[in-house]
């Protein structure tokens, strides 16, 4: 399945201004994470009685397992409907899908209340088949374990052939063998199980429709959160790929990623309008105009997240402009973060609270730790293992 | 409010007035003698505010309790309060009724629904609903996601935030150990004024419209909680519309009957996950045969743009074989790769 490509590990140092930013950002996140566990979710967070989730809900989690899409939708386009030529972009994609899940896991960790009963989803005893968050837990389990068996040959990659380590270097070899012939069933496993949490992550709230704002509120939440997720599949795989090849100083792979820009505005369309007529059917459109944090919320959500870019992508121009292409881009992954702050955080208004939730500096010191490490991770995963494909000529080296 | 068949299917069960109540006549003793679920109307009119359900309760629940005079304090009533952690069930006082200066007194727990939420909504199964109607919770499975806070129409489950390594989900269960050695919940056995009636949940219907029909001056004809939400183990009786008191107006169909259905469409056997695997599959296998084919024939022709890119590769053609040479040597390496 990657045979064709030919990824190797990028030479870069680790010792940048930007890296140790990241680390003393990474720093902070731990500290007051640390501080969490000894003192409880009382001291660091604003969370109250009537609002049981915040940030790290809706931005650790929520957002974390939107964003990660781009693993199954470019593996879907690479791998299942087989375009060879986005092959190079699978594995950076599948490196940000797995560690973007993984973070989630470990966000969820710092939220959950008893975090050492994490696992107890998998015991048959406690399944309780009709909880949406129980179907959630499953899936994004069983997605995990797949990507990481996906990964398995970006891993064994790195050691075969090694001359230090001779036997891992044969192991791996078996092991790449093996996963070899059967990594189409995790390919299609991944796009299933990915299919069928992303929805269900949106269904989730559809268990509290006196608590939910009528802009976000609608049976239908489900269908919108896989629409959106398969939409910022692409983008965030080019906000990705465009981010690391600045980075990295390494020549952005344009002839692939406007060519996978052409299909956002599809994609994007057929969300908005499924939002659109969602919002008509349900006669919800009078909330829009009532000009109050909702409405502009709302409104941010679907002009400069989906309007805007899908309509900026339309034109070639712009994909083939590596700096508007970011743009455009960066515009939707910020649109469907806001959608899922939205969804989780600013549409559930509980009738009975007394004030309205805001996070503390400690919440989000722990979600902006959380995202420092990925990126880290992220960088030294690319330094260390075979991820991209060189390409092009580097504009510095 | 909308008429659902399953609300209509209920009404209709409470035609036999007579024989349900002869069934609290002979479960006037409190002891819940079959498997029938049972339940509490609340006789809002009746309540006095004295607060010595809420001084039961803390006791009932094994908190450390201040004495019971404590609770004679009249300035809570200032604020509305809602359910905490340390305080399963509280009284509010408002002023809304037809005379002002007259206060109304509503006591806020958990409402046992018949459908629950939270029952619905825990992935580890840490909510039950008992078969005498008890909602109870086991923080053992409980993994603190809170997502049955999230679920409860009535906003009832709060949260041990303050304890950093055992937290629990705390709610009014009901005094589910009292009502299994066939006592009545503790809050029923100290009120002082009928406000609180124990019963079978179809005789307390029974009684409730009796109640309405024989006092029409006294109560409205609503009985809280015996349709809202897909119907509730406690219900209340009310002399001002329940708005004014603030409770919700809820649809009569649980919260929680939308997302299982979603969730069994989706998994309806499975078929829906394996046959979008399958259709998956198919992509797969049609678009690699024509690729195999394809580059058979063209590979030397250089047609498919990924072989021919490769070609320019003056290190050869593409190979999955990692070489260590390749990398690593310096910063340069990676970048002259063309």
């Amino acid at each position: 399945m990657n045979g064709h490509v030919l990824a190797q590990p990028v030479p870069r140092t680790l010792a940048t201004p930007g890296v140790f930013t990241l680390l003393a950002l990474v720093a902070v996140g731990l500290m007051v994470s640390a501080h969490r566990f000894l003192f409880g979710l009382a001291t660091v967070t604003n969370l109250d009685q009537q609002h049981p989730w915040g940030l790290w809900i809706a931005i650790d989690v929520a957002t974390g397992v939107a964003l990660a899409a781009g693993g199954f939708t470019t593996a879907a386009l690479a791998h299942v409907f087989h375009r060879k030529e986005y092959e190079v972009i699978a594995r950076p994609a599948l490196l940000t899908a797995l560690l973007g899940y993984t973070f989630v896991g470990l966000g969820l960790m710092v939220d959950l209340g008893r975090y050492y009963n994490i696992w107890h989803p998998i015991l048959p005893g406690m399944w309780q088949g009709n909880s949406v968050l129980f179907e959630v837990g499953m899936c994004v389990m069983c997605y995990l374990t797949v990507l990481y068996i996906e990964f398995l040959p970006v891993v064994c990659e790195r050691f075969i052939g090694d001359a230090r380590f001779p036997r891992l270097g044969k192991l791996c070899a078996a092991i790449n063998r093996l996963v070899a012939k059967t990594m189409f069933l995790f390919i299609l496993a991944g796009v299933v199980l990915s299919c069928l949490h992303q929805s269900s992550l949106g269904n989730l709230m559809v268990i509290a429709p006196s608590k939910m704002h009528p802009l976000w509120y609608t049976p239908i939440l489900s269908l919108l959160f896989l629409l959106s997720a398969i939409a910022v599949g692409f983008p965030m795989v080019v906000f990705e790929s465009l981010f690391a090849s600045w980075s990295l100083r390494l020549k952005p792979e344009m002839d692939v990623l406007s060519k996978l820009a052409r299909y956002i505005p599809a994609v994007l369309g057929v969300y908005l309008a499924f939002k659109v007529g969602d919002l008509a059917i349900r006669e919800a459109f009078v909330h829009v105009a009532s000009w109050s944090v909702p409405s502009a919320m709302f409104l941010g959500e679907v002009i400069l997240g989906v309007v805007v870019p899908g309509a900026l992508l339309l034109s070639q121009k712009v994909r083939n402009n590596t700096r508007m292409l970011f743009v455009a881009c960066t515009m939707i992954v910020l649109g469907v973060a806001l959608n899922r702050v939205n969804v989780f955080l600013v549409a559930y208004q509980p009738p009975y609270a007394t004030r309205t939730y805001f996070p503390s500096w400690q919440e989000f010191a722990v979600t902006i730790g959380l995202v420092s490490a990925l990126i880290l991770l992220y960088r030294l995963l690319v330094t260390w293992l075979p991820v991209a494909t060189p390409h092009g000529k580097s504009r510095t080296g | 409010m909308t008429a659902t068949r399953r609300g209509f299917l209920k009404a209709l069960g409470t035609a036999g007035i007579a024989s349900a109540v002869r069934d609290l006549s002979a479960s006037a003793s409190g002891l819940p003698d079959s498997a029938e679920p049972m339940g509490v109307l609340v006789d809002i009119p009746n309540c006095i505010g004295c607060r010595k359900c809420e001084f039961a309760c803390q006791e009932a629940a094994g908190f450390k309790v201040p004495p019971i005079e404590a609770f004679e304090d009249k300035s809570v009533f200032a604020a509305a309060r809602r359910p905490e952690p340390s305080a399963y069930t509280v009284v509010n006082e408002s002023r809304n009724g037809s005379d002002l200066s007259l206060p109304v007194y509503t006591k806020v727990n958990c409402l046992h629904c018949n459908e629950p939420a939270c029952v619905s909504a825990c992935l580890v199964g840490a909510f039950e609903k008992r078969a005498d109607g008890a909602v109870v919770y086991d923080p053992w499975k409980c993994m603190g996601c809170r997502y049955c806070m999230i679920a409860c129409p009535f906003q009832i489950p709060t949260y041990d935030y303050d304890n950093a390594l055992t937290p629990q989900v705390r709610k009014c269960n009901f005094c589910a150990d009292r009502l299994a050695r066939g006592d009545v919940p503790a809050c029923v056995r100290i009120c002082p004024n009928e406000s609180l009636i124990f019963g079978k949940r179809s005789a307390l219907i029974a009684l409730a419209h009796d109640k309405i029909r024989k006092v029409p001056d006294k109560y409205i004809d609503h009985v809280y909680g015996e349709f809202e939400a897909g119907g509730t183990s406690w219900m209340y009786l009310s002399s001002v519309p329940f708005e004014q008191l603030s409770f919700l107006n809820l649809p009569s169909v649980a919260p929680s009957h939308l997302t299982e259905v979603i969730q069994h469409g989706v998994f309806r056997y499975f078929i829906p996950p394996l046959a979008l695997y399958g259709l998956l599959g198919l992509i797969m296998w049609i678009g690699r045969r024509r690729d195999d084919s394809e580059t058979r024939d063209v590979r030397d022709e250089g047609r498919s743009p990924r072989v021919a890119r490769f070609a320019q590769d003056p290190r050869g053609p593409a190979s999955p074989v990692y070489r260590r040479e390749d990398v690593c040597v310096g910063a340069g390496a990676y970048g002259e790769s063309t």
